[in-house]
């Protein structure tokens, strides 16, 4: 006698599907369902909006008898530029030309300001001293420009717009070897050459400037940057000193050819505020002998301005918001593990990599949405309060400000990633965090903000650790043409943007990848 | 309270991670000090650096593990609800806690010491040879000198209050990672917020009342006169921390059902 056979028991509802959709719907029902990450990410927001309002309101007791920075010129470009220079120009009123030869360029630098004694001066000219012809669209700061011009020591060079730059022939001028200019305007198009000895011309480049009026004002010019210095202290950070310098330059055989309507030489200082400074006992101005002409003149024309603040400072509470953010991030992997509910999670969805994709996906898209928030909160709040009180931020571009907003969001998702990642890998909460964190903020810490190491080191941190994402949120671009100090302590990292943001996404993505890579081979 | 001692101690003893923790603390506090000392370079002499300090870089990174090791000491026993048990054995709640702080600060006493007389012995190496030592005018890194027995056995202190503040928050948060990050955030965002506040007033300020910022001016062995707050002042502010984090978690210790 055989038993009767039992059929078990069947529910005669269908098996669901495990669609990748339902997944992600059931990670987002954990996420939002568990109070204290869910307070970690508006915090994390909140906060990032809260110091960018902190920021707008300490802007009060800096500047109490009016504006700060009354004026921050912007170029074509739409960024902050420095446009002071001692100019002596004509009206040049449709196409045409004009050759000049330049047979010296020197400087004097002010060595020694105290606020007791005098100052002292000695001759000297910065890498950056500039000299030569320049067609401008007006006498305004900021107007649109090309420019062929000797340098202190950096040869002759073509810049137009305050960001292009070309260079020419080698070498300083001097009397025995003089430098021959020339730049000729055709409609839009600017060209300009250079030759030694005013027979054998080379171009040097032709650029375009859109939209350039008729009338336009060419001639001479010559200008002379602040004298920076780098002083490095721990701690405190690095400080820069700038101290005055001007430049003279003799112009002599000055041809013209086009359009030229009948009118003086005229002399103007194109001002520039605290940008053009003079060593004592000089000043602006120029002399003109027969066909010769001297010219004396101090600032630069360049991009980047001084005393402006980049908006990236309002962005200073996104390193709380990071921490919240790596909190939750880790945590949403490794309280699966401590409450056992993991055993739930995959035997739903044994397919374990799609388990942790999900999570990455709602993690991700969670913490950048509230990056975002944080992130544009700041900037507009911040923005709106300062204007109101004076000051002003140095203008980004368009570009660049969407840039360091997102930028700065995709940061926060990403290292949420990434502390997602290390918890799946060493299902331990306190030490995914630390992990994560150490590896991510410390490195800022030590390099730019608390700069206790060497200058090599810390731009070697910031190259290979996570920490070089924050590399995105640079406002202002390291230029070549201005000489100064592109430190981590000023603000600038030695990747680009991108690439910083890179490198931290490849440590961000390899972290899930091992993760998934663990998840399949170890019992849950 | 020695029963609650001995527990305490046999407890984190037979733990494997505290045995690998500290020797995580120590052999990362001596490795970065080591590097930055071989990073530092001043070869035209009159830098403004300070040999003592360089060669206790470490301790900025060793901290966090000091961190995790205290913060685990509680949160471990809320995350395998082995507090319940300590707690029914030792129902005097306080003593546990008191008994759970004298045991990690001896742990962290001790291998701090050995940390930092590591770190000084390798920065009083590697130096010279970097133009930062005696020949160049730099006072030599040794164990008399002054100011450099205050840089060391202060960091020493340091680790060690550390491990009370995180000991304290962790019996607030219970959490582990919420502790920790409550901690590693108390720690490296005073700094990073004194360096993005502009004014320097207000940086200033920061930098005093921070936990690590006001606590490692112990490390300055010159320039006393520029930092934000005197040696054993920011020791003071770290201190205050420390106790203020373990009276919140004493306090809701007795408050909250284990």
């Amino acid at each position: 006698m055989t038993a009767p056979t039992v059929t078990p028991y069947r529910s005669g509802t269908p098996a669901g599907h495990d669609s990748f959709a339902h997944l992600l719907h059931a990670e987002w029902t954990k996420f939002r369902t568990v109070r204290g990450w869910v307070i970690a990410v508006v915090v994390a927001m909140l906060v990032t909006i809260l110091l960018g309002v902190y920021g707008g309101i300490r802007s009060q007791n800096g500047c109490v008898n009016g504006p700060c920075h009354p004026f921050i010129a912007v170029g074509p470009g739409g960024e902050a530029v420095t446009d002071a220079f001692y100019f002596v120009h004509r009206p040049l009123t449709a196409d045409g030309s004009i050759t000049v030869r330049v047979t010296s360029l020197t400087g004097v630098i002010e060595t020694d300001q105290t606020p007791q004694g005098p100052a002292r001066t000695e001759p000297g000219l910065q890498p950056w001293s500039k000299a030569g012809l320049i067609i401008t669209a007006g006498l305004s700061q900021g107007s649109a420009y090309a420019a062929v011009m000797v340098t202190g020591s950096l040869g002759t060079r073509m810049q137009w717009n305050y960001t292009g730059d070309t260079p020419g022939l080698a070498g300083a001028v001097s009397a025995a070897s003089p430098r021959w200019l020339r730049l000729t305007r055709a409609g839009d198009a600017i060209t300009s050459y250079d030759s030694a000895d005013g027979i054998r011309w080379t171009e040097i480049g032709t650029v375009s400037l859109p939209g350039l009026a008729p009338t336009v004002q060419a001639g001479m010019f010559v200008t002379s940057p602040q004298y920076t210095q780098q002083v490095n202290q721990q701690i405190s950070g690095g400080t820069q000193s700038g101290d005055p310098t001007d430049a003279t330059a003799a112009f002599d055989r000055v041809s013209l050819q086009g359009r030229w309507p009948a009118s003086a030489w005229t002399g103007t200082a194109v001002s520039g505020g605290s940008n053009s400074q003079y060593p004592t006992g000089s000043e602006a101005g120029y002399r003109q002998a027969g066909g010769a002409f001297s010219v004396t003149g101090s600032g630069d024309i360049a991009p980047g301005a001084a005393g402006g603040t980049p908006i990236n400072t309002e962005l200073a509470g996104v390193f709380i918001g990071l921490i919240a953010v790596v909190v939750a991030g880790a945590l949403f992997i490794t309280a699966e593990y401590r409450r056992g509910m993991i055993r739930v999670t995959l035997a739903a969805s044994p397919r374990r990599g799609r388990v942790l994709a999900a999570k990455a996906i709602v993690l991700a898209a969670v913490t950048f949405a509230a990056g975002l928030i944080g992130a544009a909160g700041a900037v507009w709040v911040g923005d709106r309060l300062l204007a109101g009180h004076g000051f002003a931020f140095d203008p980004a571009t368009v570009p660049t400000e969407i840039r360091v907003i997102a930028g700065t969001a995709a940061l926060v998702a990403v290292a949420a990633v990434f502390a997602l990642g290390v918890g799946a890998i060493l299902r331990h909460g306190a030490g995914a965090v630390t992990v994560v964190i150490t590896a991510i903020i410390l490195p800022y810490l030590l390099a730019a903000a608390f700069p206790v190491l060497p200058a090599g080191a810390a731009d070697w941190l910031l190259r290979v650790t996570p920490a070089a994402g924050f590399a995105i949120q640079q406002a202002i671009p390291a230029y070549p043409q201005v000489a100064a100090s592109y430190t981590p302590v000023q603000g600038y990292f030695p990747l680009a943007p991108w690439a910083g943001f890179a490198v931290l996404c490849g440590y961000a993505a390899l972290a899930p990848v091992l993760a998934a890579f663990l998840l399949h081979r170890r019992d849950a | 309270m020695r029963g609650s001692l001995h527990a305490e101690w046999t407890k984190l003893r037979t733990l494997a991670s505290t045995f690998w923790l500290l020797l995580a603390a120590a052999a990362l506090t001596v490795t970065v000090s080591a590097a930055a000392a071989a990073a530092a370079r001043c070869p035209s002499g009159g830098c403004a650096d300070d040999p003592a300090k360089i060669s206790l870089t470490g301790i900025y990174l060793g901290q966090a593990v000091v961190a995790v090791l205290a913060v685990m000491a509680v949160s471990g026993e809320y995350g395998t609800g082995m507090i319940r048990v300590t707690l029914a054995a030792t129902p005097r709640r306080l003593t546990v806690l008191a008994a759970k702080a004298a045991v990690l600060t001896c742990l962290v006493l001790v291998i701090g010491t050995v940390a930092v007389l590591a770190s000084l012995l390798a920065g009083g190496l590697i130096l010279p040879g970097h133009g930062l030592g005696p020949s160049h005018g730099y006072p030599a890194i040794s164990p008399g000198d002054g100011p450099v027995l205050r840089a060391g056995f202060g960091s020493v202190l340091y680790l060690a209050l550390i491990a009370l503040l995180s000991l304290g928050a962790a019996t607030a948060l219970r959490e582990a990672a919420a502790a920790i990050g409550a901690v590693l955030g108390l720690l490296y965002l005073f700094p990073i917020l004194a360096f993005a506040a502009g004014d320097a007033t207000v940086s200033r300020h920061l930098q005093q009342i921070g936990p690590m910022t006001a606590g490692l001016a112990i490390q300055a062995t010159t320039g006393l006169n520029g930092l934000p707050i005197s040696p054993w002042a920011g020791l003071g502010v770290l201190a205050a921390w420390a106790v203020a984090a373990l009276l919140t978690g004493g306090l809701l210790l007795r408050q909250r059902d284990a």
